[in-house]
C-alpha cells in the first residue's frame, strides 16, 4: 500500500526535481540559487523601473493636484464667506441707516405738526381774545343802553308824577333832578 | 524517493509533502535549473510584476481627483511606505523612497500571490530574502560611509555610555549590525514557509473524513492568520529597512 503509494506520487512529480528536492527543504536546495536570484534581480530592476519612470510620479502629481484643490477650494470657501460676512455686514449697515432716517423724518414731521398745532393755537387764542373783547364791547353797550333806558323811563317817570302834581317844571330841571338820583 | 510518507489510517495512507510546494522546477519540460532557466520562480515573479503594474500604473490611468477604489488602494500604498520613509528614516531617507516602494510592493505582492491555492511563494525562498536583505545591508553601509565617512563607525560607539562599556558595547553593536540581514531575510522567509508549510500539513489531513471539518477549519483559520502575516512580514522589512537607512543617514546614537 505504501509503496503503492510512493509510486504514485513519484510519477506526479517532475522526475529529476522530486529527487533533487527530496533531501531536505527546497529552499536549500542551492542547485536553484543562481536561477532564483538571476530572476529576482530582473524582477527588481524591472518594478524599480515601472515604479520610478511611471507609477510613482503619476501617484504623486495626483496627490498633489488634490491637495492643491483642496487647498484652493478652502481658500474659494473662505473668500466666500469674508464676502458673504461684508455682505451682512452691509445689510445690517443699510438697516440702521434706514432706521435712522426713518426716525429723523418722524421727529421732523413731529416738528412740523407741532409747528402748525402751536400757530392754530395762537390764532385761536387771538380770534378767542377778539371775540371776547367784541362781546365785552357789546355788553357794555347794551350797559350803556340799558343805563340810557333807565334814565329815560326815570325822566318820564318824574315828569308824569310832577305833572300830575301840578307843579310847573321846565323839563330840563326835571331832567338833572332825576340824573342826580339816578346816579346817586 | 525518501519521501516522508507517514502510516496509513483506516485504509487510505496520508502523505505529507509540505514542502513540495517550494520545490523550483522548469515551467516549460524538465532538464537542470541553470540561472536563466524559465522556471515556476519566473512565473510567479512575472506575475508579480504585472500585478504591481497593474495596480499602480492601470489603477491610476484615470488619475482622478477623486479616486476609483483601484486607485484608491495605489495612493494609499504610496501614502503608506512615503509616510513610512519620512517618519522612520526622515526627510533625507526621501531620496530613497522609490527603492524602498520598490522592496515593499515586490514582496507584499509576492506575498499575497503566494496566498492563491497552488502558487509558489517566491518570498519563501530563503536566496530571494536573502538578496533583498544583503541588497539592503550593502546600501545601507554604503551610503552610510559616503554620507558620513569615518563618522559612520560611531553607530558602534556608544558615545552615551559609560567609557568602560563602550569597547563591550562596540563588539556588541558590530555583532548586532552584521546579523542584521541574516535576521531580516529569515524572518521573512521563514514566516512565509512555516505558514504555507502549515496550511499544506492540515490540508492533508482533509483526507481523513473524521477530522476533516477539524481541518478545514484550520485551513480557514491560518489562512486569515497568513493573510496578516503576508502583510505585517512586508511592512516588517519595510519598516526594518528604514531603520537601518536613518542609521546610516543618521548614525549617531
Amino acid at each position: 500500500m505504501a509503496t503503492e503509494t510512493l509510486v504514485g506520487e513519484g510519477a506526479l512529480e517532475t522526475g529529476s526535481h522530486a529527487a533533487e528536492a527530496a533531501p531536505g527543504l527546497p529552499q536549500l536546495d542551492v542547485s536553484t540559487f543562481a536561477n532564483q536570484i538571476f530572476w529576482l534581480v530582473v524582477t527588481l530592476v524591472v518594478i524599480y523601473f515601472v515604479l520610478s519612470r511611471v507609477a510613482l510620479p503619476r501617484i504623486a502629481s495626483v496627490l498633489a493636484e488634490r491637495q492643491g484643490t483642496i487647498t484652493n477650494d478652502i481658500a474659494a470657501a473662505e473668500e466666500l464667506k469674508s464676502k458673504a460676512a461684508a455682505a451682512e455686514a452691509a445689510y445690517d449697515k443699510a438697516l440702521a441707516d434706514a432706521r435712522t432716517e426713518a426716525g429723523r423724518i418722524a421727529a421732523e414731521a413731529k416738528a412740523e405738526m407741532q409747528d402748525d398745532v402751536d400757530a392754530a393755537i395762537v390764532k385761536a387764542d387771538a380770534e378767542i381774545a377778539a371775540r371776547t373783547s367784541e362781546g365785552e364791547a357789546r355788553i357794555a353797550e347794551i350797559r350803556e343802553g340799558a343805563a340810557e333806558a333807565v334814565h329815560e323811563v326815570a325822566r318820564d317817570t318824574a315828569r308824569a308824577v310832577v305833572a300830575a302834581l301840578g307843579v310847573d317844571v321846565d323839563d330840563a330841571s326835571v331832567d338833572a333832578a332825576v340824573a342826580n338820583n339816578v346816579k346817586g | 524517493m525518501a519521501e516522508e510518507v507517514h502510516g496509513a489510517e483506516g485504509g487510505s495512507s496520508l502523505s505529507f509533502h509540505p514542502m513540495d510546494q517550494f520545490i523550483v522546477q522548469p515551467l516549460f519540460g524538465d532538464g537542470p535549473v541553470n540561472a536563466f532557466t524559465i522556471t515556476n520562480v519566473t512565473f510567479w515573479m512575472a506575475l508579480t510584476v504585472a500585478c504591481i503594474a497593474a495596480l499602480l500604473i492601470l489603477g491610476t490611468r484615470g488619475r482622478a481627483l477623486i479616486p476609483s477604489r483601484i486607485q484608491s488602494i495605489a495612493e494609499l500604498a504610496y501614502g503608506f511606505v512615503y509616510k513610512m520613509v519620512e517618519d522612520v528614516a526622515g526627510k533625507d531617507g526621501l531620496k530613497y523612497f522609490p527603492y524602498i516602494m520598490t522592496l515593499f510592493m515586490f514582496i507584499v505582492m509576492a506575498n499575497f500571490l503566494g496566498l492563491l491555492p497552488m502558487a509558489f511563494t517566491t518570498t519563501s525562498h530563503i536566496a530571494v530574502t536573502a538578496v533583498l536583505a544583503l541588497a539592503v545591508f550593502l546600501a545601507v553601509t554604503i551610503i552610510g560611509f559616503v554620507k558620513n565617512g569615518a563618522a559612520f563607525l560611531g553607530l558602534f560607539w556608544v558615545s552615551s555610555a559609560p567609557l568602560a562599556l563602550r569597547p563591550i558595547l562596540a563588539v556588541i553593536e558590530l555583532i548586532s549590525y552584521f546579523v542584521r540581514p541574516l535576521s531580516h531575510s529569515i524572518r521573512l522567509a521563514g514566516n512565509l514557509m512555516a505558514g504555507h508549510a502549515v496550511i499544506k500539513v492540515f490540508a492533508t489531513f482533509a483526507a481523513v473524513a473524521a477530522i476533516a471539518p477539524l481541518s478545514i477549519l484550520a485551513v480557514v483559520a491560518i489562512y486569515g492568520l497568513e493573510v496578516l502575516v503576508a502583510f505585517i512580514q512586508a511592512y516588517v522589512f519595510t519598516i526594518l529597512t528604514c531603520v537601518y537607512l536613518k542609521d546610516a543617514l543618521h548614525p549617531s546614537h
